[in-house]
């Protein structure tokens, strides 16, 4: 028995400040790697998501008509379940296109997989409607009499006017794909314990909680709250200073 | 009126059509389910007897049309996990989930109605002030968070609720119930207080702003200057229009607390709908995954509709756009 409490407490190591766990391996340092997971499926899956929304909204929101049409359903659809279920979901497709073996390997581009397709959508909504406004503005009439070619137009002209709305919402989007990872990790279609992030290691601590060994599992949520709140009030100050009303 | 009515009857079986398509074409990412079910050194007569027997055969177009047959007649074919029909595992866990949302839907109401009435009566009041505070950390608390502290605090420190299960339940023909037993209620708490928790602050904030703005209104300050007590005006004018919409958004919700019971479901091993579907993903058990879609589905159209059928009753304005 290997098992340590948090150090400040009764038969507490000072060097596992945190305490350790049944096979006694030690909960800081797990959070801190499994934090470095969250942290990376939030950004890659943010990046990747905000790419594929930007790309489709500024062709649809451009050229309109069947491929505005086409998007915009698909999007309809998905915009009207619970984005959880939609993400378990393609979690769980992605899961069984993949043979057996390979579902802890590719746990990470599985998990990352998902939460791009299932928030692509949003970004898509805002940059569409912002480009269908700046379609018919005078500077875009200009680069096409000038002759530049569509594309062109759309990523050198038109995206960087409409990037604002676009920057608050990956904020905001941030906390969220840090939420659903952990909600899909701790589920047990995420990440796997070999490779835990903070969902894995709430899933996994959980399954001790009942020998009273609470901290393997209270660490690693309120590392999660604390994440998820901190990135939400970023996304407070960015919304806030990137509004030209409010300076 | 009829018109309207068809209308929006055909705009959701199409709705239903798109999502079993969505269903159905989940069962061609992956590979042959047949590889799966049977062990390897299975014969070809074998492979091929299962796959007359599961229908994989035929044509794609067949194929569609018998799972939309199916699926209208509640079948989804047979688990490719544990080799029973869908449709008897999921009657089975039905009741468990519905009786879990039902009760934090009650829950979620029976708080966050009187909460956001008094934030709406005292809007500048300390208690106000902290009832805003704590919903604010709420929605940032993930829902399964909230769930292991529950269940850390009332069943492993004070042990005063189980934190597992329905306990005993009580089968009413093939509904199961754990309304009817102490062991049943007592299982229900921790799982719908974790559900309902999220709606309370939702039901809260929209109480609140709804009741603040009928108390802005003309015919609120016409009973006032009559000279009605606050306690009339308050409860007997004011509320009955406030609670209005906030039955449409908790009507409309209860489609979301199905889905959000999957993690309820897992946190309190609640034998429900929730459960076996995340068991049915963790094993890319596609029949499940796609029955649970398409009743899912079913749920948020039928609610959707009713209340757009409730609205065109109540509100005769709709009747001449229509």
């Amino acid at each position: 028995m290997t098992r340590s409490t948090p150090a400040w407490a009764e038969g507490g190591d000072p060097r596992y400040l945190l305490g350790t766990d049944n096979q006694g391996r030690d909960v800081l340092s797990a959070i801190l790697y499994g934090s470095r997971i969250s942290l990376a499926v939030g950004f890659v899956s943010v990046v990747l998501a905000m790419a594929i929304g930007i790309v489709v909204g500024l062709v649809s929101g451009y050229f309109g008509g069947m491929v505005d049409a086409f998007f915009m359903r698909i999007a309809d659809v998905m915009l009207s379940f619970p984005t959880i279920l939609v993400a378990l979901l393609i979690s769980g497709i992605a899961r069984g296109a993949l043979p057996r073996e390979m579902h802890d390997s590719a746990a990470l581009i599985v998990l990352v997989f998902a939460i791009t397709i299932t928030t692509w959508v949003q970004y898509a909504r805002t940059v569409r409607s912002s480009t269908m406004v700046e379609r018919s503005r005078e500077y875009v009439y200009a680069a096409q009499l000038v002759g530049r070619r569509p594309f062109a137009i759309l990523f050198s002209h038109i995206l960087p006017n409409v990037m604002g709305p676009v920057l608050v919402i990956a904020t905001i989007n941030l906390a969220m794909a840090i939420l659903i990872e952990a909600t899909l990790s701790f589920l047990g279609v995420g990440m796997p314990p070999t490779n835990p992030s903070l969902g894995t290691l709430i899933r996994v601590g959980n399954e001790y909680l009942f020998s009273g060994v609470w901290w393997v599992v209270i660490f690693p949520s309120l590392t999660l709250v604390a994440l998820v709140l901190a990135v939400n009030l970023l996304g407070d100050w960015l919304r806030d200073a990137l509004n030209p009303k409010l300076r | 009126m009829i018109a309207f009515i068809l209308r929006r009857l055909i705009q959701s079986v199409l709705v239903m059509l798109a999502v079993a398509l969505i269903a159905f074409s989940m069962f061609s990412f992956i590979g042959d389910p047949v590889n799966s079910m049977l062990p390897e050194n299975a014969s070809t007569e074998e492979r091929q007897a299962l796959r007359e027997q599961l229908g994989l055969d035929q044509p794609v177009t067949v194929q569609f049309t018998r799972f939309v047959t199916g699926a209208v007649q509640g079948e989804f074919g047979i688990s490719y996990r544990n080799k029973r029909p869908v449709s008897e595992m999921i009657a089975e866990r039905l009741p468990a989930t519905l009786e879990l949302v039902l009760a934090a839907a009650v829950f979620a109401l029976l708080l966050g109605v009187p909460m956001g009435i008094y934030a709406a009566l005292h809007p500048r009041g300390i208690l106000s002030n902290l009832l805003n505070v704590i919903s604010l950390i709420g929605i940032s608390v993930p829902t399964f968070v909230t769930g292991i502290l529950l269940i850390l605090v009332f069943s492993v420190w004070l042990n005063w609720l189980p934190s597992f299960g329905r306990g005993e339940t009580v089968q009413i023909g093939w509904w199961s119930t754990g309304f009817l037993t102490v062991s049943g209620l007592k299982s229900l708490v921790l799982p719908a207080v974790m559900l309902g928790l999220f709606q309370v602050t939702l039901i809260m904030r929209l109480v609140r702003a709804e009741m603040m703005e009928v108390l802005r209104s003309d015919f609120v300050r016409f009973a006032r200057a009559r000279g009605l007590t606050n306690r009339a005006v308050n409860f007997g004018h004011a509320l009955g229009n406030t609670l209005m919409p906030v039955i449409t958004i908790v009507g409309l919700q209860l489609g979301s607390m199905i889905a959000f019971a999957i993690i309820t479901e897992t946190v309190f091993q609640w034998p429900g709908m929730g459960l076996l579907f995340i068991q049915a993903v963790s094993f890319a058990d596609i029949p499940v995954m796609s029955a649970y879609l398409v009743l899912v589905a079913l749920v948020f159209v039928a609610i959707n509709m009713i209340v757009d059928l409730l609205y065109f009753a109540i509100d005769p304005r709709l009747s001449v756009q229509a």
